[in-house]
């Protein structure tokens, strides 16, 4: 009994996002929608809060709970903790929009700490019953949060678009957990590695095959990709910043644990999956990437993209490919919570544009803006010394140790023309005829995630070894 | 005479494909879309529950129990997006869901 209370100590950080959740809750119904700024800040606050807790706990080493279901380690603290700063990070800038779009009802941030209290659970997880309740959690408040702008036809259309295929690879997923639960004996990550270390059978692998379908859905990977643009393009702006970052992580981090905690013996098979994904998603990332003109379309794209190279760390599956995906996921949710900045900064006489046209000769009315701008994107492709190429090159130099050299070529040849569609941002801020200037001022709360943002682009180099220690750190907590 | 393990499974096999082709080949309406999920997810636990009996392990009924009460809310989220939709396009038509192409 001493023990089991011992134990359930290991989740407060889960019990304060549900706490803080619950609590704030009450508060908005009492309180009614005039206290969306109150309850947003004070959502904040539990995020940071929560951070807190996982740092004071940060020495404890790998223990389970619940009979092994969940497990806490630092691979699940150093992924907990880059969603909740990327989760925070987006309640600051959402503020100011969601206020103007006449949006400002205080259940966003109550669903934003839902969503995040449910990748807490997806990183943790280590059964599968585990797995789906968080997956599920998380998914549903993000239904909600896709449709948010409920009077709009785009924001209504993709909350619809994201519930009908989220719901289908929810349900390929389980159909697969049930195959592996049958032919395993288990739910529990640890008894299904132990039923599959000598090779899968037949039910097995198609088990395999579903869960990685439903996984490589939520993580947004070619070939089930299609629903990314339309949600990022409908959803409002804040929102889609929140979907391009915090999901993306915990989903990726979700992917690596099952597929390492619960298959070691099976890597034969996954990771022929995961290449073949990885190498599609990043040339379509690349490759679509291209014509696009709506600014929001071609993040949906890059992201793309940018899964397709986090998935060559985890094809390696060492413990170097793992640390490699980690510092991918960082660099990652920290430019492209600036791009989203820009795209929030981007408004002309009171209205939100989101063409890449509206961008050209950006440089010349603000000069600033255009320099942050150009340094994100330049992340975003990889061109050193920014922090993206610092990116690219763990996954790579994992994939290269591994022995999986067509996959880097094929991957660094994809990156090459995915680098087009960024620099042609470029070229047109600097280089195109003026378009109408967009508004001169950028709110504060903004300009300060974006300085945030920008300088961890630029000076990653500074920053990096912490970074990378914490990184490795958690991959080796990953492997026994 | 019982029924064996393969049977079930073929069954939950079937109905799992069904619902699969009902949200593809369906044109006509979001709501047969929602259905479909539905069938889905009970072909699971079919597989679940016919699978948990034949183990002996209680997990899997556990786990059936848990599909259902998701199925739920998600079920309940479902129309509570399609409501809102429908309020801002007046149909619900599968094919006039396409304001953004992709």
């Amino acid at each position: 009994m001493n023990l089991a209370m011992q134990n359930i100590d290991l989740l407060m950080p889960e019990f304060i996002m549900a706490g803080g959740g619950l609590a704030l809750l009450m508060l908005g119904v009492f309180l009614g929608d005039s206290a969306q700024r109150i309850v947003s800040n004070l959502a904040i606050l539990v995020m940071l809060a929560t951070i807190g807790c996982i740092a004071i706990h940060s020495s404890d080493g790998s223990l389970s709970v619940f009979s092994g279901a969940f497990q806490v380690d630092d691979f699940g603290r150093f992924v907990k903790v880059l969603s909740l700063l990327s989760a925070a990070l987006v309640l600051v800038i959402s503020q100011n929009y969601i206020e103007q779009k006449g949006m400002g009802r205080f259940e966003f941030p109550v669903l934003v700490i839902f969503a995040v209290l449910g990748m807490m659970l997806m990183i943790s997880a280590s059964n599968f019953l585990t797995l789906y309740m968080g997956l599920e959690l998380q998914s549903l408040s993000l239904y909600v949060l896709a449709s948010f702008n409920r009077d709009n036809l785009r924001s209504t259309e993709a909350g619809l678009k994201y519930f009908v295929l989220g719901a289908l690879s929810s349900g390929m997923l389980l159909y697969g957990i049930s195959l592996i639960y049958g032919f395993a004996g288990s739910t529990g990550f640890a008894e299904v590695a132990a039923a599959t270390e000598g090779g899968l059978s037949l039910g097995l692998v198609f088990g395999l095959v579903f869960l990685i379908a439903g996984l490589a859905f939520k993580i947004s990977a070619v070939p089930f990709h299609m629903w990314t643009p339309d949600v990022y393009e409908g959803a409002p702006t804040p929102i889609t910043a929140f979907f391009a970052g915090a999901p993306k992580v915990a989903a990726l981090a979700l992917f690596v644990r099952t597929m390492i905690s619960a298959f070691p013996g099976a890597s034969e098979e996954w990771v022929q999956i995961i290449v073949f994904v990885a190498i599609l998603s990043m040339v379509l990332g690349a490759v679509a990437a291209i014509g696009q003109n709506n600014i929001k379309r071609l993040m949906a794209y890059s992201s793309i993209g940018h899964m397709g190279f986090a998935l060559v760390g985890l094809a390696a599956g060492t413990e170097a490919g793992i640390q490699g995906v980690l510092i991918y996921l960082a660099i990652y949710v920290a430019t492209t919570i600036g791009v989203f900045v820009c795209i929030l900064a981007m408004r002309r006489g009171g209205e939100m544009v989101e063409n890449i046209s509206d961008l050209a000769g950006l440089a010349r009315s603000r000069p600033g803006f255009a320099f942050a701008l150009a340094m994100l994107m330049f992340s975003l492709a990889g061109i050193p010394p920014v922090a993206g190429f610092f990116a690219k090159f763990y996954v790579f130099l994992a994939a290269i140790e591994a022995g999986l050299y067509p996959l880097a070529v094929i991957g660094v040849l994809a990156s090459v023309v995915g680098a087009y569609y960024y620099l042609r941002i470029v070229k047109i801020i600097y280089f195109d005829e003026p378009a109408p200037a967009l508004e001169p001022k950028m709110e504060a709360r903004l300009a300060v995630v974006l300085c945030l943002s920008l300088a961890f682009t630029l000076g990653f180099i500074a920053v990096a070894s912490p970074l990378v220690v914490s990184a490795e750190a958690a991959a080796y907590s990953l492997f026994p | 005479m019982s029924v064996g393990l393969g049977a079930y499974l073929t069954v939950a096999a079937i109905l799992f494909t069904i619902g699969i082709l009902g949200i593809f080949i369906n044109r006509k309406n979001v709501i047969v879309i929602l259905m479909s999920i539905e069938l889905i997810l009970l072909a699971v636990n079919i597989n679940f529950v016919a699978f948990s009996a034949f183990l002996g392990d209680l997990a899997g009924q556990v786990f059936a129990l848990f599909i259902l009460t998701v199925a739920a809310a998600e079920a309940a989220i479902g129309l509570a997006i399609l409501v809102v939709y429908f309020r801002n396009r007046g149909t619900i038509a599968v094919e006039d869901i396409n304001l953004m192409k992709g």
